[in-house]
């Protein structure tokens, strides 16, 4: 199999900060935009009386973006260097498609937030540096933009740079780095300025490119959420019975020893089956069909971990929640159903502690309930045990959906801090 | 020992798990299968979800009616390997009780036909999850949408208003007659379909590699020459050596000159294009910025 890695970027950032443009921009000088993609988008330049390709119509797929000239919802865009491949989520700059950057913000290894040198960090670029450190996206580049605009002055550049170190040191990013672009005119996206001979770190794609994503994922914790119980009641496969699922985190091998919650019961893995063979080991994320010793009771919505090493399991979880919908608040006392790994039950939210002002991050406790995109911390009650971990340690243990039960619309997005006390 | 995914594992990896998530919470789910390319590694992702035991839900082909015989010999010969039931969505069945018009003239297509027996068949076999082999980087409206898609009752989708969808968390709740579009392969580009073909062995329709062909030139495309398709008078039919990227209905698929007959000679080919394969090959995507997002709307795939 050819070996290139996958790396999932988001890229966030305020209106008009030029994002579609650097995505385009990235595209065209890797030579992955196509002869006949250019000519449509030439063509619509051309239409809208612009006097230069306008990169942004590469992303903003929808009429009414191409219309108004701003992105609604997460884009997706494949391209690949010899060392990588990317998937690369353009979200929403406007305020009230926050959610929209949730979506993609929430699988991505890189975040790309973007501020116009001319303006500085603004509380769109808060707001998103905010939710990326919330959604624990592991690396955070903060790209400079339109640097052509501020004659590629370093001291422009180096107070935006400043600005944001101390704001962000106030939120929780692992990795951070910065870099001063131009995607109009094509400044360290893909090739070194030649303008901004000040710089000494890498072009943008360099960056992207370098990032070690492989640690980020977690290797320790083993957690098998069962998806799919497999009988095939045929001659040949008579009493298979095999457990499907993917990989949440950490590592299995056959012959490991495995407890089954919720029944607590332990048994050993005897094979770990895939269509192409059985494998001798399987790390997160591989899906994969596992058969075990004892024929114990587990079903969909049931986990499997070691028995030294168990996720934590309860109906009183304390979680931030953003909240995504158009229509309703989220009140204490409302109640939602709720998806955690495969798992479905019912919440009910017992408690707002206090709503995140994303700009300011105070916190402010006399809030009674939140509206579309706002954020909150709260406590929940699930009417069936979660085996859970904390989403700081666990991306796929430690989220949840809340999904409300008339419109059956996904409303809420949470991550767990831990058992409530 | 790294643990490290290669890219065609991860995606892989990923396309099972969304497999697996419909099945698990739909009713009756169903898989689109065109014979095309895309179709059949999805095909195959879905035998890999499940294995050892037998792909739980039917195929069905939407036929236009204007096939390519080798496409049709590869589904039926397809199916019955696999042991599948197929269903077949008719859009002549369709124009014969009136339910659609037949477009005339050369360029007639029943590309935007297909919608009216597709969405018939979903409401006549009560399907609740519809398996798509739709890759966002195929075009820009496909680019938007979610792997798994809500439709209404009318089979319309809203690019406006579409459920978040975050970590790996799907959402496949619905109410009865409204149904959810699964596209597990939407994060695969062309160039990851043909090297996971290479990479598994895929069987694929003949007409995707080299091949002689009686064709005639339209707006840049080779077109088969075909009783599907109106000839204007100065398109003279002529024999070439060609291939077709995508696979469609006759008359709106063109094919280009090619002499690659391998895959790993389409790999190549693929890896050094300047054309996006559906520029390469649909006339229907010609016509007009917004072409795909309208038929999507409608309830197109």
């Amino acid at each position: 199999m050819i070996h290139t890695d996958l790396v999932r970027l988001a890229t966030t950032g305020s209106v008009d900060d030029g994002k579609s443009t650097l995505i385009g921009r990235m595209l065209f000088d890797t030579k992955q935009i196509f002869q006949d993609q250019l000519a449509a988008i030439e063509a619509a330049s051309r239409q809208r009386g612009g006097d230069r390709v306008d990169l942004a119509l590469l992303t903003d797929g929808l009429r009414a973006e191409r219309e108004q000239g701003i992105t609604i919802d997460v884009a997706y865009r494949y391209f690949a260097t010899p060392k990588r491949k990317f998937i690369l989520a353009d979200t929403p700059g406007h305020v009230q498609y926050t959610r929209n950057m949730v979506t993609g913000a929430s699988t991505a290894d890189i975040a790309l937030v973007l501020a116009d040198a001319r303006n500085g960090i603004l509380e769109q670029t808060r707001r998103h540096a905010f939710i990326a450190s919330l959604l624990r996206v592991p690396h955070l580049v903060l790209c400079v933009n339109k640097m052509d605009l501020v004659d590629y002055s370093e001291d422009v550049y180096e107070k935006i740079v400043d600005e944001f170190r101390d704001f962000a040191a106030r939120l929780d990013i692992n990795d951070l780095r910065f870099v001063p672009v131009s995607a109009l005119e094509g400044d360290n996206v893909v090739e070194p300025s030649l303008n901004m001979s000040w710089y000494d770190g890498s072009p943008l794609l360099k960056i992207m490119e370098d990032i070690h994503v492989a640690s980020d994922r977690n290797l320790i914790d083993a957690r098998f959420p069962i998806q799919y119980v497999i009988r095939p009641h045929t001659a040949e496969h008579h009493d298979y019975r095999g457990y499907a699922g993917q990989i949440a985190s950490g590592v299995f091998r056959p012959g490991d020893e495995v407890i089954a919650l919720p029944s607590g019961f332990t048994t050993r893995i005897v094979e770990i089956d895939t269509y192409d063979g059985a494998i001798d080991e399987a790390p997160t994320p591989m899906s994969v069909v596992m058969r075990l010793e004892d024929n114990i009771d587990l079903s969909r919505g049931d986990m499997l971990s070691r028995p030294h090493n168990q996720p934590m399991v309860g109906q009183d979880i304390d979680a931030i929640v953003v909240w995504m919908s158009e229509s309703v608040r989220l009140r204490p006392g409302a109640k939602y159903a709720i998806k955690h790994t495969t798992r479905w039950a019912r919440a009910m939210v017992t408690d707002l502690q206090y709503r995140f002002d994303v700009t300011t991050l105070h916190r402010d406790e006399s809030a009674t309930s939140l509206g579309l995109n706002e954020i909150g911390r709260v406590r929940i009650r699930t009417t069936a045990p979660l085996f859970f971990d904390e989403y700081r340690r666990n991306r796929e243990t430690g989220s949840f959906i809340l999904v409300e039960e008339g419109t059956n619309n996904t409303v809420g997005a949470g991550m767990i801090g831990g058992p409530a006390e | 020992m790294s643990y490290e995914l290669s890219h065609l594992e991860a995606l892989e990896a990923e396309s099972i798990h969304v497999i697996r998530e419909a099945v698990a919470e739909a009713e009756r789910p169903v898989l689109l299968f065109s014979g095309g390319k895309d179709s059949a590694v999805l095909l195959r992702l879905a035998v890999k979800a499940f294995w050892p035991a037998r792909l739980p839900f039917p195929v069905m082909h939407v036929d236009t009616g204007h096939n390519f015989d080798e496409v049709l010999e590869f589904r039926d010969r397809t199916v019955t390997e696999l042991g599948a039931e197929l269903i077949v969505a008719s859009v002549q069945e369709a124009i014969d009780e009136g339910r659609v018009v037949e477009q005339t003239g050369p360029n007639a297509s029943r590309n935007r036909l297909q919608i009216e027996p597709l969405l018939a068949a979903i409401e006549r076999h009560r399907f609740d999850a519809v398996f798509g082999g739709a890759r966002r980087d195929e075009e820009k409206a496909r680019a938007k949408e979610r792997m798994f898609s809500f439709r209404d009752e009318f089979g319309q989708w809203d690019p406006k208003n579409q459920r978040p969808e975050l970590w790996s968390m799907y959402n496949a709740r619905h109410h009865n007659g409204e149904h959810i579009r699964v596209f597990p392969i939407s994060n695969w580009t062309e160039m990851d379909i043909w090297q996971y073909v290479l990479n598994q062995e895929i069987d694929l329709p003949s007409i995707y590699f080299s091949h002689r062909r009686r064709v005639f030139e339209r707006d840049g495309l080779l077109m088969a020459d075909s009783p599907f398709i109106q000839r204007r008078d100065d398109e003279a039919v002529y024999e070439a050596t060609v291939r077709f990227r995508t696979v469609g209905d006759m008359s709106c698929t063109g094919a280009f000159a090619s002499t690659a007959s391998t895959v790993e000679a389409i790999i190549d080919e693929v890896s050094t294009t300047r054309i996006t394969e559906r520029g390469a090959s649909r006339a229907d995507d010609l016509t007009a910025d917004a072409a795909m997002e309208d038929r999507k709307r409608e309830g197109y795939f």
